[in-house]
């Protein structure tokens, strides 16, 4: 027999990694050569691709059909205007602590939460996220209902200097998203992913050949509660205010982001990527018209739903088999370096 | 305030939330239906409503002759057009799709009526009461109840005495063997749907007498129905009331503590039922 080869990227991604680097090194130097109003929307492009890739890591991948993970983007807020307001924290600490604080949080929820399957779990995580809104609105030292502000020398602790602050909220912001980005892919390389991939595909099938589905959802969970939560604290230290219906929106942290990753494609890498971008394109483009810009998300989210459920990115796969972030496996035949006989079942043990 | 008036003040107030839930009750438990967009749906009957007696003039009362037919009409194509391709494949396109319902009609309606808070506006009745004893009972409270009591009865005499109701529970049972039996499941449903929009647009018309609202109020409202169908135990209509006097009393008992924890205690205690029995107090249907 020839020898088999796994083959874990190909030429297209390997041309696609080529080009991201002179557009990564666009993105990281744009402070020095854009304006605040590009840096602004920048950021926003950047939290609002990490929190799509999170819920798609959890919806498509993982079978964890939320759609509370506001919860986490209001709790890492509110950690972060607590520790640096209350407690004096340093504010780049204070990020620190936010996102393991909404992960540490998460381990109760998922306690209560896990016991519901399908349509309970998802309104389950919504009431867990109104839960979380409604203290922040009964604890006086979090504001009550009207919230928090970051005070002047909280903002001074990032940098004195106006030019230099907003350079450093945007270069945070774009290297957590981008951070949360790499941790998705290489998640998904990793045993885990085959695993994960392996449960969105079938769950009876991936438990039946030894995967522990109870245990990698967990995981999967915490982990997007965590990093969902960092990147919260980081929206929230840009708009400086938070309330309790700002921090736990649905609407704004969880529903826009569903269609994004609905109409990208579901369970895929590039998918989040391209919802993001049909977000903001129709949102700048409809920016004089008030909210109509979301009745035609939901009008596109309803259509891709119905005519092509695995969303632009899925059609692009089915027709032109291309793959940007190759997490998967390919077998091929021809010369290998490693040794004959590295079998796929042998890769994904 | 003593416990037996708190008793009485939630369990009425669970007329309320049953109200809000049987229209959710009945597409989740026909068609495992997840219709996210059902608080909307429900704020949107009572602006519909408002439009009537704009242009007409008559009490809100009197303009459920139109709204109950307009939403019926709704329902049904709603779920002919659009819902009817959303139930093969899993959880996640009725999620959506009724999500982007509930996304466009927020917004529609905040486009078409403004961010303002409304209110139909029928009278004395609002503010009466009867008093029994040392207790006061509001008489619209005790309306509601009594209507969705009356609601209940209704169907639960629709699903067991009637054909209709045996084709409800042959698709709700298996809904592929209930189509080689020579039902019409993509109609079936689209009735269902008609029937429980009728439900729900009672259910916005009685509310949007006895509070204020605005576009944005639909998802509490869903939450409410939601916990009520949930704790009742998904099929069950009985269950459904019985849910929601649960959730009206928790509240109460919230407010009494604190009048701030009335919505909390409710939350709290649907995630504590929740915990402790997953399928609800009463479930008839398996998931």
């Amino acid at each position: 027999m020839e020898p088999v080869r796994v083959e874990r990227s190909t030429k297209v991604s390997r041309a696609s990694a080529v080009l991201a680097a002179p557009a990564l090194a666009a993105l990281v130097s744009l402070p020095w050569w854009g304006d605040a109003g590009w840096m602004r929307l920048i950021a926003e492009m950047a939290y609002y691709l990490a929190l799509a890739q999170l819920w798609n890591l959890l919806a498509g991948y993982a079978g964890l059909v939320s759609v509370g993970q506001q919860a986490y983007v209001g709790l890492g807020g509110y950690m972060l205007f607590y520790l640096t307001g209350v407690w004096n924290m340093n504010v780049f600490l204070a990020l620190l602590i936010a996102g393991p604080f909404a992960g540490l949080m998460a381990i109760p929820v998922s306690f209560a939460i896990f016991r519901l399957r399908g349509a309970y779990f998802a309104i389950g995580t919504w009431v867990v996220s109104e839960v979380f809104a409604l203290f922040a609105s009964l604890i006086g030292v979090l504001g009550a209902g009207s919230g928090l502000s970051l005070t002047v020398p909280i903002l001074e602790e990032v940098s004195p200097d106006r030019d230099m602050r907003d350079t450093l909220l945007y270069l945070m912001t774009l290297g957590a998203s981008l951070l949360v980005v790499a941790i998705v892919y290489l998640l998904l390389r990793s045993r885990h992913g085959l695993a994960l991939t392996a449960i969105r595909d079938s769950e009876r099938a991936s438990a039946s050949l030894g995967v522990n589905n109870f245990r990698t959802k967990f995981i999967i969970y915490i982990a997007t509660a965590a990093c969902t939560g960092l990147i919260g604290a980081l929206i929230f230290l840009q708009k400086l205010r938070i309330s309790p219906e700002a921090g736990f929106s649905i609407n704004d942290w969880t529903v826009v982001v569903i269609f994004m990753v609905v109409i990208g494609g579901i369970g895929t890498l590039e998918g989040p990527f391209i919802g993001m971008l049909i977000f903001i394109v129709l949102r700048e483009l409809l920016a004089d018209y008030g909210t109509y810009y979301l009745i035609l998300l939901g009008v596109i989210a309803i259509a891709v739903m119905l005519k092509a459920p695995y969303g632009i990115w899925g059609w692009v796969i089915q027709r032109f088999d291309l793959q940007l972030f190759p997490v998967g496996r390919r077998l091929a035949l021809a010369p290998t370096n490693g040794p004959a006989g590295s079998t796929p079942s042998k890769q994904a043990s | 305030m003593n416990w037996l008036n708190i008793l009485i003040q939630g369990g009425l107030l669970g007329g309320f939330y049953a109200l809000f839930a049987i229209g959710l009750s009945m597409s989740f438990g026909i068609m495992r239906l997840v219709n996210i967009a059902h608080g909307d749906l429900i704020v949107l009957s009572a602006y519909v409503a408002l439009v009537v007696t704009w242009y007409t003039g008559v009490a809100p009362f009197l303009s459920l002759a139109i709204v109950l037919p307009v939403m019926f009409g709704l329902g049904y194509a709603l779920q002919r057009g659009l819902l009817n391709q959303t139930l093969s494949g899993g959880l996640l396109p009725p999620l959506l799709v009724t999500f982007g319902i509930s996304i466009i009609i927020q917004n529609g309606l905040l486009q078409g009526f403004g961010a303002y808070d409304h209110r139909l506006k029928e009278g004395a009745i609002e503010t009466a009461s009867l008093q029994a004893g040392s207790f006061y009972v509001g008489v619209y409270p005790l309306l509601v109840f009594a209507v969705a009591v009356l609601s209940i009865a209704g169907l639960q005499l629709l699903f067991y005495r009637t054909r209709l109701g045996r084709a409800f529970r042959a698709v709700s049972d298996d809904a592929d063997t209930a189509e080689l039996m020579g039902i019409d499941n993509r109609k079936l449903y689209a009735l269902a749907l008609g029937i429980a929009m009728v439900f729900t647009a009672l259910a916005g018309v009685l509310f949007g007498i006895r509070t204020i609202f605005a576009p944005s109020s639909g998802p509490i409202r869903l939450i409410l129905a939601f916990e009520a169908v949930i704790i009742g135990g998904l099929g069950s209509m009985w269950g459904t009331l019985i849910g929601g006097m649960v959730l009206g009393i928790a509240q109460s008992i919230g407010a009494a503590l604190d009048p701030t924890w009335q919505i909390l205690a409710g939350h709290l205690a649907f995630l504590a039922i929740l915990i402790v029995r997953p399928s609800g107090l009463f479930p008839r249907t398996k998931d």
